[in-house]
């Protein structure tokens, strides 16, 4: 490892990108995220790959689709009315069976919304990131050195499963700053090699691939669907994430996840001062949803708690894990307001019998 | 050496300067001097010195920031003039945006500054892009053309954020120094913690007033 460095969220992301072969950037800016673009466009041209500031978020997205298509690895971000705009690409990424890369650096919504930060994508990025049937890898970061970890790891199941994997940040992770370590590897831009499928020349000496998302036929269309979701099935059953705390004996079992955990996993810990039997549960996948984690880290528990900066985006995915098993209660703030850990550790207190 | 009427605070990106202009604000009222804190910064959408208001007030400093900062608006706009804060008593720390996009906010306000203010330059050996002492100049000169103004000291405020200790610091010294020497400009500070204020030269105390929301 490197000497450790200081950096924000949104830096450590766009140079994690690179360390991954990302060798094409396409984006637009908006707060909170501009700081990816910024930092790529100073980088990439160092280290042989492209950066494009397009002329919009759709067209930012289209041009991931085709320089995806070519087995380049590729990857774009936005922050939450952007990511909006790029949800038709999206689909069309997916329904390509193509690999990418996308960031969304969540702030308040709906509309234009606000600059700060939020998690009111969850519903978005989880259930419909575009039209029809089909889901992208959706990864949860919590600190500036998950996100790093998170990128390569995301580039790589992309490629595996050949679709669209996001990861889920938010304004909070995004602007803050913290240590960060870069294993020492030298920077290797991704070409197309191991991606039989890929269009990227067939110089005659092969079958021309093709990419695309129309099928004529719609049996053909459903065959491809379907193959689709037995990988899905695969994904959820062998590749969900979360981390648990202290929740072997907790009473109250509180879920939360990114930058939402550390406040609320810092009011847990203050319960526990107080002698209150409270444990937290992180998804670090919220695409597959870590429903055994959950399932498992509630066993014992009277009660959950949901903790979100939305109007409780996650609470449903939670009772299904559980099977309604045992009541689930929310505390949120949502508009760009952060939730201050005296605020959960009140409702932990309420839940808890103690005022 | 005599304190010129404005102290303005610039460098990159994240080197901390936000963190610094308040321990210098509060360092300066502490000792008795009218202090007014200038957030200038019309680059970062959070972590500012604005952030810091009731901090301010509890300790008789004045804050001047834009209108739209903190809030839910993304505008550059400086709707107030430093020209009003020239006869004012006492010291006036300025706060600038990082890297020369945050210093074009100075070029405006060039007239009052001149011949008037002590123009230093965070850095911090930890940040991307400046980790090398050639790279920290460059960002110097660049943030000179854009405030039209020159730099006057350095601040060595090497850190790792919650990971900072003696070490981290003493691992800058020859970095700053090198700079320095490049750049023929005297280091003003060395920003450290009381415990081994005693190991770096021109040491400045400082508290880290910027911190995450489950720090608090």
């Amino acid at each position: 490892m490197a000497e450790k460095k200081l950096m924000k969220g949104n830096e450590a992301l766009a140079e994690a990108a690179l360390r991954a072969g990302c060798k094409c950037f396409f984006g637009y800016p908006i707060t909170p995220q501009t700081e990816i673009s910024a930092y790529l466009s100073k980088r990439m041209p160092k280290v042989g790959g492209t950066f494009l500031q397009a002329e919009s978020e759709v067209a930012a997205i289209n041009m991931v689709y085709g320089c995806a298509g070519s087995g380049i690895r590729c990857m774009t971000s936005s922050s939450s009315p952007g990511i909006s705009l790029k949800t038709e690409g999206i689909s069309y990424i997916a329904g390509s069976d193509l690999p990418c890369v996308i960031i969304n650096v969540q702030r308040g919504g709906p509309g234009l919304g606000g600059i700060q930060p939020s998690q009111a994508d969850y519903w978005q990025v989880t259930h419909a990131l575009g039209h029809g049937d089909f889901h992208a890898l959706v990864f949860a970061p919590a600190s500036v050195q998950e996100m790093v970890d998170t990128v390569t790891k995301a580039f790589d199941m992309a490629d595996e499963f050949r679709m669209p994997a996001v990861i889920l940040a938010d304004g909070l992770l995004g602007q803050m700053m913290e240590p960060v370590a870069f294993d020492d590897a030298e920077i290797k831009m991704s070409d197309a090699s191991n991606k039989p499928w890929a269009a990227s020349g067939h110089k005659n000496a092969r079958k021309h691939n093709i990419i695309n998302s129309l099928y004529l036929q719609p049996d053909q269309l459903e065959d491809k669907v379907t193959a689709r979701f037995k990988r899905y099935e695969k994904i959820k059953a062998e590749r969900s994430e979360a981390v648990s705390d202290y929740c072997e004996d907790a009473d109250i079992v509180v879920v939360a996840y990114g930058s939402t955990a550390r406040l609320a996993k810092s009011a847990v810990e203050s319960a526990r001062k107080e002698g209150l039997k409270v444990g937290i549960i992180r998804p670090v996948t919220l695409w597959p949803f870590p429903v055994k984690q959950i399932q498992a880290a509630a066993e014992n528990a009277k009660k959950l708690l949901v903790v979100e900066m939305s109007m409780g985006q996650m609470v449903d995915d939670v009772k299904l894990a559980i099977n309604c098993s045992k009541p689930v209660e929310f505390y949120g703030r949502t508009g760009g307001v952060i939730p201050k850990p005296a605020e959960i550790l009140a409702k932990i207190r309420e839940m808890g019998g103690k005022d | 050496m005599s304190i010129p009427k404005f102290i303005v605070i610039t460098g990159h990106y994240g080197s901390g300067k936000t963190n610094v202009s308040v321990n210098i604000a509060l360092d300066l009222a502490k000792k008795g001097e009218n202090v007014t804190v200038v957030d200038l910064d019309i680059v970062n959408p959070y972590f500012r010195t604005a952030d810091f208001e009731q901090l301010f007030k509890n300790n008789n400093v004045e804050l001047f920031k834009p209108v739209y900062a903190n809030s839910n608006l993304d505008i550059p706009a400086l709707d107030f003039d430093l020209m009003s804060l020239r006869d004012t008593k006492g010291k006036v720390v300025i706060d600038v945006g990082g890297d020369d996009e945050g210093a074009k906010a100075l070029g405006r306000f060039q007239k009052v500054l001149s011949g008037n203010s002590t123009v230093l330059y965070v850095v911090n050996k930890y940040r991307y892009l400046t980790s090398a002492p050639e790279e920290a100049l460059t960002l110097m000169r660049e943030i000179e053309y854009a405030s039209g103004l020159k730099c006057t000291g350095i601040i060595n405020n090497s850190n790792l954020g919650d990971e900072t200790d003696a070490k981290c610091v003493e691992n800058s010294l020859r970095y700053a120094d090198t700079l320095s020497k490049l750049s023929g400009l005297p280091i003003a500070a060395t920003c450290c913690k009381e415990e081994y204020a005693d190991r770096v030269p021109m040491p400045f105390t400082v508290k880290v007033f910027v911190k995450k929301p489950w720090e608090e």
